[in-house]
């Protein structure tokens, strides 16, 4: 349904809802001269329906890629090689999220002052590290200088 | 930046540092008046006025011989420009040897110590932390007490939105306190400083009844506002506005060693009546906000215990 790619990255089971800031995570649309195609809302058993995205010739570090385990967390990456899946794997929620999560508190001083915003991860939990409100996982936004 | 000896938060202390901190500020009690910061500049920056606190920051630094510089009215300031936080402390940075800072946003002091080698006081970020009002409050109850450990404490009032209740709860789990939250449910203590008691072993008991038989174990009595604005449903104020106010009647059956506390300012929580009691404490435990805010600039400054010990140029008061 989405073509094969000869070498690159493929993240799979990403929920449809959280394609469209899983692009943006990586800034695919700054990706000038690599291939990418992307399924969105693909009939999947185990989720309803799921998003892929195949990026050819492009493969990311550990830290771009653990970063979608905050909109994504149960996304499997593959590593394609010469067209065989050469590593396939699992996303890791960091422990400290820098300049990804946007503070749901109006009033913290990261919201009010050109600063990267910065969490600490403890399972579902996110909390700022300026002024240690929590939030859940699922319900994150992103920041908007993404 | 090797050492960042700001104050920022009361959760990051250790027991032995506020002991530590309460044994210089006992040393600041003794002899309040000194040259310690003789040459030193203080920078007091209230982006919100508080002129409580900023008074006796202020006169902490001008006791020990420091001298202060600083605003308290961020309107003439160049944050009204536009001026970022980062910008001003940059500036301030040159020109002072530690930061008091106000600030109206949360987290404003851990990110202002973050851009500097200049130390950093909270004086308050929001309604976040404010934990020179907490060391103080310690003091006081060490003052009165002779002792932080195994107290009652009951807490009353806004227990919603009052930082210093909640900062003084942190401060305490190396204490083994009791606390006795005494609210309506409207202001009632939150589930997550609630999950912060059971997490670190501390007891408590909630009441919404606040008489002279629920008070009679305590050894402090932690009184605040209740704040008409705090309330989504008027008719709830106006049914427990009278509910949470302190009258001398009501210490008939209190304990002896039984002293009250108040961060103030107070409205109408605590009669006159308290005042002459032996119980009310809530004017000294005012003074010891100098003492301990004595302690805190000198130890952000990198001032020990054996420095102030051994200091030489105390005046006569």
């Amino acid at each position: 349904m989405v073509a094969a790619i000869e070498n690159g990255t493929v993240i799979d089971h990403i929920p449809s809802d959280r394609l469209f800031e899983v692009i943006r995570l990586l800034r695919i649309e700054e990706l000038e001269h690599d291939t990418v195609f992307i399924g969105y809302r693909l009939k999947s058993k185990a989720m309803g329906t799921k998003s892929i995205i195949k990026i050819a010739n492009r493969f990311f570090s550990e830290q771009e890629l653990n970063s979608l385990a905050v909109v994504a967390p149960k996304v499997t990456l593959s590593i394609i090689r010469d067209f065989d899946v050469v590593e396939k794997r699992c996303v890791e929620l960091p422990h400290e999220i820098v300049s990804i999560v946007k503070c749901n508190n109006p009033k913290c001083i990261c919201n009010n002052e050109p600063m990267p915003t910065r969490f600490i991860a403890a399972g579902h939990v996110l909390k700022c590290y300026y002024c240690e409100k929590e939030q859940q996982l699922s319900s994150v936004k992103l920041v908007e200088s993404l | 930046m090797s050492e960042n000896r700001s104050l920022v938060s009361i959760a990051g202390l250790s027991r032995e540092k506020i002991l530590y901190l309460m044994e210089m500020a006992h040393e600041f009690e003794q002899h309040p008046n000194r040259k310690i910061l003789d040459g030193c500049i203080v920078a007091t920056l209230f982006f919100e006025p508080s002129t409580r606190t900023r008074l006796s920051f202020e006169t902490a630094a001008n006791r020990l011989g420091a001298r202060v510089i600083g605003f308290t009215d961020p309107k003439v300031t160049s944050s009204t420009k536009g001026e970022t936080l980062k910008d001003t402390i940059m500036m301030v940075s040159n020109y002072s040897d530690v930061i008091v800072m106000r600030h109206y946003l949360e987290g404003a002091a851990l990110y202002a110590s973050e851009l500097t080698s200049v130390p950093v006081v909270n004086a308050g970020d929001g309604a976040h932390q404010h934990p020179s009002q907490t060391l103080l409050d310690l003091y006081t109850i060490i003052q009165t007490q002779g002792t932080l450990e195994n107290l009652n404490i009951y807490l009353v009032g806004d227990l919603k939105y009052g930082r210093t209740v909640h900062s003084l709860i942190m401060a305490m789990r190396h204490f083994n306190p009791t606390f006795h939250f005494i609210a309506p449910k409207e202001l009632a203590m939150p589930d997550e400083y609630k999950q912060y008691c059971v997490e670190n072993k501390i007891s408590f008991v909630e009441h919404e009844d606040f008489n002279e038989d629920i008070i009679a174990g305590a050894d402090i009595l932690y009184m605040t506002r209740v704040q008409r604005e705090r309330f989504s449903d008027l008719m709830e104020y106006e049914r427990v506005k009278d509910v949470y106010v302190l009258n001398a009647a009501m210490l008939g059956k209190a304990k002896p060693n039984m002293r009250i506390l108040h961060p103030l300012p107070r409205v109408n929580e605590i009669s006159q009546d308290v005042d002459p009691t032996p119980h009310a404490y809530y004017f000294q435990q005012a003074l010891n906000g100098l003492y301990a805010r004595e302690a805190i600039i000198c130890d952000v400054l990198g001032i020990t215990l054996d420095d102030v010990r051994a200091d030489k140029s105390i005046l006569n008061s």
